[in-house]
């Protein structure tokens, strides 16, 4: 399995791991198929994401993917973050092979989820 | 960096010894054994010499034993060679849900041209039960295939067993050995197998050669047609210089077998001791039934496969899974499956597979970092609460 260095270092130094407890936006992803497991917590103050953090079970790329997203997240508006797109997290990523692009629609899963259990609030 | 290989069930490095015995057949003699000259004479008995050691492994006569590129097309051979030579007898094959991709795709393969295949279940240790197969049997079936020992968890199957039933209904047996040949003694006739697989990469030969057994009578059209190499059964150039280090191989394995076998048991039970010991939440599979001496198939609740094998790659150490995530197809392994492996532990799991080369202070090495290296990945996940 190749992966960019981008992957690499987040895998070694994943970023902003941990969990927000009481999160004001929060959800747990799954990817049945290979079992990716995705926990994606937010902290959000007038609108704006000031924290993130992620949990991940998976293979290197899904935990690049959580870790790269959190580092996406943290200082956007909750609309701009709404939009954060898994093509988004590849291309942060570095491009990821066809048989791990799954890890970033699990990380856009998450995002949007945890989103929109907030607007409903 | 300590460097440590634990895939011995993925490849095997060349021994010094075989290297030196194959070498002079790539330099000063390189004849082709089908040539009438001095060239071809000197290699045809170098092939010869060879036949009738591995021969003597197998306790087989030496017109009975086949060289070919490998594992993976002895494989194709027996099962594609059988079921044409007994077209008009049957079209029915039986296996096992736990063979070699090598196996079940050429059994994939024959149901696309028309046959049927039963593929028997193991139990959750890995084994195949007889009876299962005594009752998949029809007057349509025209060879059961099943492993030795297998790949991903070392486990090995009663093949005498299943031999001597499948036998009594006139049907043909075949077992891949490709893991097993080598490492323990492997009789054609105690087993009462018709067909056996055998690869030199897995026994410190080279890549690129292996063959089969095959019972003298034993009905099988050949796969590679062309010239007469292999009594007509596998056409083409011989690989002497392979031939030649598969025998190497095959002495070498012979002459310490058994203390080999009580060396590799030792370091095993010293690596899942250790595992068991310091760290928590582990299966290892297979381990209550008879398996190979070299392979620990350790599966750790709440981490990704994949990840560890990563993470033990940083710090040194070579080895495998049978993660989905590592996997071209995103499935989990079809044994650990079959073996109804419990699902937080179906996607952590680890394939050590240790050989010749490996000390004890490798598996101390190991047992160093691994423990941390689970809890680190376990820290990361969000479905493991210690």
């Amino acid at each position: 399995m190749q992966y960019s260095d981008i992957v690499q270092e987040h895998f070694e130094h994943p970023r902003n791991v941990g969990t927000i407890e009481p999160a004001d936006a929060e959800a747990l992803v799954s990817n049945p198929a290979c079992g990716d497991v995705m926990h994606l917590y937010l902290r959000i103050e007038n609108d704006r994401i000031t924290d993130a953090k992620f949990k991940t079970m998976g293979c290197p790329a899904a935990i690049a993917a959580g870790s790269i997203t959190t580092e996406l997240l943290i200082g956007r508006a909750v609309e701009e973050a709404l939009a954060l797109s898994r093509t988004e997290v590849n291309t942060a990523l570095g491009g990821l092979s066809p048989q791990k692009v799954h890890t970033s629609v699990l990380a856009e899963d998450a995002v949007r989820a945890a989103l929109k259990k907030y607007r409903q609030r | 960096m300590r460097q440590v290989y634990l895939d011995h069930n993925a490849t095997t490095p060349v021994l010094p010894e075989v290297l030196e015995a194959l070498l002079r057949y790539y330099r000063e003699d390189f004849g082709n054994p089908s040539s009438v000259h001095r060239y071809g004479r000197r290699t045809r008995v170098a092939i010869d010499d060879t036949r009738d050691c591995v021969a003597d492994i197998l306790g087989a006569p030496a017109s009975a034993v086949f060289f070919s590129s490998g594992g993976t097309e002895a494989n194709n051979t027996i099962l594609q060679g059988v079921a044409a030579a007994l077209k008009g007898h049957g079209r029915h094959l039986v296996t096992s849900q736990i063979e070699h991709p090598a196996v079940l795709d050429t059994c994939a393969y024959l149901t696309q041209q028309g046959y049927t295949v039963t593929c028997v279940p193991v139990d959750a240790h890995g084994v195949v039960d007889p009876e299962a197969i005594r009752e998949a049997l029809t007057d349509e079936t025209i060879l059961v295939s099943i492993m030795y020992a297998n790949n991903e968890t070392g486990v090995l199957q009663p093949i005498a067993d299943i031999a001597r039933l499948v036998r009594q209904r006139g049907i043909l047996m075949h077992t891949d050995a490709v893991q097993a040949f080598g490492k323990m003694p492997l009789r054609v006739e105690e087993l009462g197998v018709d067909f056996l697989s055998f690869s030199g990469h897995k026994l410190y030969a080279p890549k690129g050669i292996g063959g089969w057994y095959a019972r003298p009578g034993a009905p099988l059209h050949a796969l590679l047609h062309g010239g007469h190499q292999e009594r007509g059964m596998r056409a083409g150039t011989e690989h002497v210089a392979g031939i030649v280090a598969l025998g190497k191989a095959c002495a070498i394995a012979i002459s310490d077998m058994h203390q080999e076998w009580e060396r590799q048991q030792q370091l095993q039970q010293r690596l899942e001791h250790g595992i068991r010991e310091h760290i928590p939440e582990v299966r290892i599979q297979g381990a209550e039934v008879p398996r190979l001496p070299n392979t620990t198939n350790v599966a750790f609740a709440g981490v990704e496969g994949e990840s560890l094998m990563m993470s033990l790659d940083l710090q040194g150490v070579a080895l495998s899974t049978g993660s989905a995530c590592s996997s071209g197809s995103l499935e989990p392994s079809h044994v650990l499956r079959a073996m109804s492996v419990p699902a937080p532990y179906l996607h952590g799991a680890l394939r050590c597979s240790l050989g010749r080369g490996t000390t004890l202070a490798d598996i101390e090495y190991v047992l160093e970092i691994l423990p941390g290296i689970v809890q680190q990945t376990r820290a990361l996940s969000p479905s493991f609460v210690p």
